[in-house]
């Protein structure tokens, strides 16, 4: 048994490893990164964080970014819904190719649409917005949510939908009030998916925008490139981003095992 | 078990809506752009299946493709073995199962070209711990910069860093499942553990193997962001895979017509290559 907690323990340690790294640099200056590499910080500084806190142009790269993605969560898990209930429940004419061309956008490399969208979101008028990004990250976010919900509701016995309307319940009374709080766990999971995904693209996010919607990442990257190499501020920008999955994780952690398994257990 | 109800469309109906105005529209552009030839004026001219000719014959996409099918082969050979590995050795209960997870967790909701940056400075030598402790600690001569072969490896263990918990939790997810009266039964009967694993843990583990296998093709066949933002492609053009390639054609060429032929002999091979584990996979499953 002691032995075999070793495994566990060292794969944990190397995930750790970069990350810590990071973390460390965050409180350093630049300069001391740039002397060399050390364990600890030796003049330990918020200075990094400092300057996010209070540049707009830093600070509103996250608020675009938690603004699409939380846009993108709440609409791909409201399409979702219904649909994933027909797909559980009943049989209809081309169900399951539709299931199946649903799959086939989460299989499209990203680079394939990112000319595309581009001019799409242009002539629509939604080039820039965060509107724009959340909608064209539902091209992946969707086929995930309906394929977890789908997997969450066929656990659910069909007499639960059965008995609600002998006893009355119209459809939407019984959609609300007793099927949904029977799905919470995989709500709650095919929400964090889609959080994550959308959190974590960036070349669909930084395509579609320019000045007034840009994400984080490119705000990090202007960074990189305009102002020299600021190591201490770009590792204090990454350290930011970490936080939001983090938080989200903590909510779904009873769930997150079987979230991943997608709620085929 | 499922009933026949055709006005269950009304209820895909939105979903239906926003992939189709998300996919088909610039599917269609795509398809459009690779049978024409533009010179940027906004004038086109039918080109006819020359694109594809040209992309299908063209040494660049040959050694891009190899690229992409050698790193796809590596990542899942390392992290489907370590994943089970890993899973199979975690607690069951207890306080640090959650504690575990939301660790292992912890690298997938990073953004990637975090990912990709953190990881490029982790190499940096002098600078950053990996390239500090190979160089001044190890003495070997590690330069992702100079050296193809240690480009190659840094790409692969970063995405062994990033990814392989996908496949630990999902086969953590498998285990977890299994009845302790399938152990009982299994210790009475005296029986080794590997008969454990290939009798008892590995069927139930399938499903979610396969899940984790697909999506673990699929994402690496796909993958852009992470070694974008750490090798550039480079040195050379030895870690240039196909999406960085893809990318360097349509949006640094501007070459609109041989992009988007490339774009869909790629997602159409994406997709065969899906099919196919799919089948074979599953085709247990109808005997």
């Amino acid at each position: 048994m002691k032995k075999r907690s070793l495994v566990p323990i060292v794969y944990i340690l190397f995930l750790m490893l970069p990350i810590y790294f990071l973390v460390s640099m965050s409180f350093k200056t630049t300069n001391e990164i740039l002397a060399g590499f050390s364990l600890f910080p030796k003049t330990f500084t918020l200075a990094s964080y400092k300057t996010i806190f209070t540049d707009p142009t830093w600070y509103w790269g996250y608020i675009n970014s938690i603004l699409y993605v939380t846009l993108n969560t709440v609409l791909s898990v409201a399409v979702a819904l219904p649909a994933a209930y027909a797909f559980s429940r009943y049989r209809f004419l081309g169900d399951k190719q539709l299931f199946f061309w649903l799959l086939t956008n989460r299989m499209a490399p990203a680079a394939v649409f990112a000319l595309p969208f581009f001019q799409l979101y242009q002539s629509i008028g939604l080039f820039d917005t965060p509107l724009g990004v959340a909608l064209s990250h539902t091209l992946f976010n969707v086929p995930l949510a309906v394929w977890i919900l789908e997997g969450f509701m066929r656990g659910i016995p069909k007499e639960l939908d059965e008995t609600a309307y002998v006893d009355g319940y119209s459809f939407p009374r019984f959609f609300t009030r007793i099927f949904l709080p029977n799905i919470k766990a995989g709500v709650g999971v095919a929400a964090f998916f889609c959080f994550m995904f959308s959190w974590v693209e960036m070349l669909l996010a930084k395509t579609l925008t320019a000045v007034d919607a840009k994400p984080i990442a490119a705000v990090m990257t202007r960074t990189a490139s305009s102002a020299g190499y600021e190591l201490g501020l770009l590792a204090a920008a990454g350290t930011l981003t970490i936080i939001p999955g983090a938080i989200v994780i903590w909510f779904v952690r009873n769930y997150i095992a079987r979230g991943f398994a997608m709620g085929r257990v | 078990m499922r009933t026949e109800n055709q006005r269950a469309w009304l209820f895909v109906l939105p979903v239906l809506a926003l992939v189709a105005f998300n996919a088909l529209m610039p599917m269609m552009t795509v398809v459009n752009y690779s049978v024409q030839e533009t010179f940027g004026d906004n004038r086109f001219f039918w080109q006819g299946l020359d694109w594809f000719e040209q992309i299908l014959r063209s040494d660049r996409f040959h050694a891009a493709l190899g690229r992409q099918f050698l790193f796809t082969a590596i990542i899942l050979l390392i992290e489907v073995p370590l994943g089970i590995a890993v899973a199979l050795s975690m607690p069951r209960k207890g306080i640090w199962v959650p504690v575990c997870l939301v660790l292992m967790a912890l690298p997938m909701l990073i953004p990637w070209n975090v990912v990709g940056s953190m990881w490029n400075i982790f190499t940096l030598p002098k600078v950053g711990m990996l390239g500090y402790f190979m160089n001044d600690v190890l003495g070997i001569r590690y330069d992702m910069t100079q050296d193809p072969l240690a480009a190659w490896i840094t790409v692969v263990v970063m995405d062994v860093w990033h990814w392989t918990s996908l496949v630990v939790l999902l086969c953590y997810a498998g285990l977890v499942s299994i009845p302790d009266a399938y152990y009982q039964a299994a210790k009475i009967d005296g029986a080794s553990a590997w008969s454990v694993f290939r009798y008892i843990q590995l069927p139930k583990m399938k499903t979610v193997l396969t899940i984790a296998v697909l999506l673990r093709f699929m994402d690496s066949f796909n993958i852009y962001t992470e070694p974008f933002v750490l090798t550039g492609g480079g040195p050379g053009n030895s870690t240039t895979l196909l999406s960085i390639d893809l990318v360097k054609i349509a949006l640094g060429q501007f070459d609109l017509g041989p992009a988007a032929a490339m774009s869909l002999i790629y997602f159409a091979i994406t997709l065969l290559v899906s099919w196919v584990f799919y089948v074979v996979m599953t085709k247990d499953d109808q005997g």
